[in-house]
């Protein structure tokens, strides 16, 4: 089921939380929506399962205007960060609910339900756990046990709320890829919120980054971390470094002095990069500081260096530099960005 | 240490009285005992005190658990005034309860009257009345915290899954609900049998038809009949006992099966 949000604003209290967002969903798309706390993500989660309802414009499922549909109408299937399991029922009870629930003319009979709820257990690779509690499970299960809960009623798309949120980071991580080849294997609609970039980079089709009610940038995990489109995006995906410069006939100019990169146009803007596209060098024309700290991370080597800044507190950059020509602590060191991207103020 | 002072204290507030009680009937002899217990009037009066406090608490736990349901969910102005009122029946002498509940429901009350020629009170339906007023807090009190903490996503999840209002009511929020609701239940019935000072305004204790345990147990005492007051006494000691120890027992059977009540 394809989804298209058009022109949505919610306000709570008059305060909006979502301001004109506009997004399209394709059928069979797994989305993850990115973004700090506040930036509206789970309210947009919301409203697309019908658990709020946008104060100005439209939720279409496929071709049909969903907007003003009750969330029981709408058939999504919502998984919350906390599992929400129902306590007193058993795993089986959980995962039946939504198809005993149906009115009677369309619940299946008993024995069907029965059968659909151990296929689901099969797919959530829990087969044998139906008569446990969920306080008998381990997080990662209870979350497991969530997902089979939403399945059963063949939702027309998939909603996550942070997901794994309230996992450890191992479980976290087996989740994350156990829900890829499970997304790929049934083909649903997904929509995940998520905070951790790591996540939503490595799982997602399409990111959709989220700032402050409205959509940063829309595209693939490459589009995203490559080309930033704009500086919140750029400095909440990923390292970077931020310095003020100005663009004066075709040259970068940082504290009046040329940085030896091109760049076309007449402007002042904020120059940034991330600490592995840099270079260091010898040349005047480059950016130079003193290195304050040099840390090993994993398989790279990062030097911090401070960078004067006449009187005011200096400029912090973090590069990545050769993993076996440490540099000395306090040298001074030069360096040029090899990619970058100027937004203008 | 504090075993020792746990059941020093027990023993002084609880045990010796209750001991004490026994040492007394036993005075009686199976016999006597036996005769008190199958005299129709304690008979009777067993059934009228434990009959209504069981309706009684029954009420309670359907409207106490709908007031409860107001207070946690819904802002009203007032509300917490309300909230505060629903102590009232633990701080209210109960014969002033007792007296005000006869003279609104007694025949020529303001609302006795409405309903004659049936009449409210002086009959056990204006016991259960008065025992109603007594056991509310005990069920809001009970339930309330247990209904601030429940999770609402449960409740939309449900929705999500195309479970209706009532629907989750029945079959999500009160299945968690159920061992709150017995505690309540319990703690209401408890005092309901024991409840003496509102009751015997509004009871009309007419013997064989509104006449409560406690007051048979001061009748026999105004008579010097001490055995047959401690007999009474004992009687209504195991029925209690036994009942609050089947509650706990189901209580701790649901808490065995999802996790803390």
């Amino acid at each position: 089921m394809d989804v298209t949000i058009n022109k949505i604003r919610k306000e709570f209290e008059r305060f909006p939380a979502l301001n004109d967002v506009s997004l399209k969903i394709a059928s069979g798309e797994l989305i993850a929506l990115l973004g700090p706390s506040g930036s509206g993500k789970t309210t947009l989660l919301r409203l697309i399962a019908g658990l709020d309802f946008p104060t100005k414009g439209e939720i279409f499922f496929g071709d049909e205007d969903a907007s003003h549909h009750s969330v029981q109408e709408r058939n999504v299937g919502f998984v919350f960060q906390h599992y929400a399991l129902f306590r007193h029922m058993t795993v089986a009870e959980n995962i039946g609910f939504g198809l005993k629930v149906r009115p009677a003319a369309t619940r299946p009979a008993k024995a069907e339900i029965r059968r659909r709820v151990s296929d689901l257990l099969d797919m959530v690779q829990l087969s044998g756990l139906e008569k446990r509690y969920p306080n008998q499970l381990s997080g990662g299960q209870r979350q497991r046990v969530a997902l089979a809960r939403a399945m059963a009623i063949e939702p027309r798309i998939l909603l996550l709320d942070e997901p794994f949120g309230a996992l450890d980071a191992k479980v976290r991580k087996e989740l994350r890829r156990w829900l890829r080849e499970f997304h790929d294997r049934t083909g649903h609609t997904t929509v995940f919120v998520t905070h951790d970039q790591e996540e939503a980079l490595e799982l997602a089709d399409r990111v959709v980054v989220m700032s402050q009610g409205k959509i940063e940038q829309v595209g693939s995990a490459d589009d995203v971390y490559d080309r930033p489109s704009s500086p919140f995006v750029f400095s909440f995906i990923g390292d970077s470094t931020q310095l003020p410069v100005e663009v004066r006939q075709g040259a970068v100019l940082f504290q009046g002095e040329a940085l030896g990169i091109a760049e076309p146009g007449e402007r002042t803007g904020q120059l940034f990069f991330r600490p592995e596209d840099v270079e260091l060098t010898e040349a005047r024309d480059a950016l130079s500081g003193k290195v304050t700290a040099c840390r090993r991370l994993a398989g790279t080597r990062i030097a911090e260096i401070d960078i004067a800044n006449d009187g005011h507190a200096p400029y912090h950059v973090e590069i990545e530099v050769p993993l076996h020509a440490p540099v000395e602590l306090g040298s001074d060191i030069r360096f040029r960005p090899t990619r970058w991207k100027i937004f203008a103020d | 240490m504090m075993l020792g002072f746990s059941l020093a204290y027990l023993s002084l507030i609880i045990l010796i009285p209750v001991a004490g009680l026994l040492w007394r009937t036993a005075g009686l002899g199976w016999d006597g005992f036996f005769a008190v217990l199958a005299d129709n009037r304690t008979l009777k009066a067993l059934y009228v005190s434990f009959g209504t406090a069981f309706l009684a608490a029954l009420v309670n736990v359907v409207f106490g658990t709908l007031v409860a349901w107001v207070l946690t969910r819904y802002n009203f102005p007032g509300r917490r005034l309300i909230d505060a009122m629903v102590d009232l029946p633990f701080a209210l002498p109960t014969a002033v309860a007792g007296i005000a509940l006869a003279a609104l429901y007694a025949p020529n009350g303001w609302v006795g009257s409405l309903f004659m020629p049936f009449r409210i009170a002086f009959t056990p339906i204006g016991i259960v009345i008065a025992l109603i007023f007594i056991g509310l807090p005990f069920v809001v009190r009970t339930v309330q915290p247990v209904m601030e903490e429940l999770d609402r996503e449960v409740e939309e999840v449900a929705a999500t899954l195309g479970a209706n209002r009532f629907q989750t009511m029945t079959r999500v929020i009160l299945p968690g609900l159920t061992p709150a609701l017995m505690t309540g239940f319990a703690l209401a019935f408890a005092r309901g049998v024991g409840e003496y000072g509102s009751v015997i305004f509004i009871a009309g204790n007419i013997p064989y038809v509104s006449e409560i345990a406690p007051l048979l147990i001061v009748i026999r005492l105004e008579e010097f009949n001490y055995a047959g007051a401690t007999a009474v006494a004992t009687i209504m000691l195991i029925i209690s006992f036994v009942m609050l120890f089947v509650i706990n027992f189901i209580q701790a059977w649901s808490r065995g099966r999802y996790g803390n009540g």
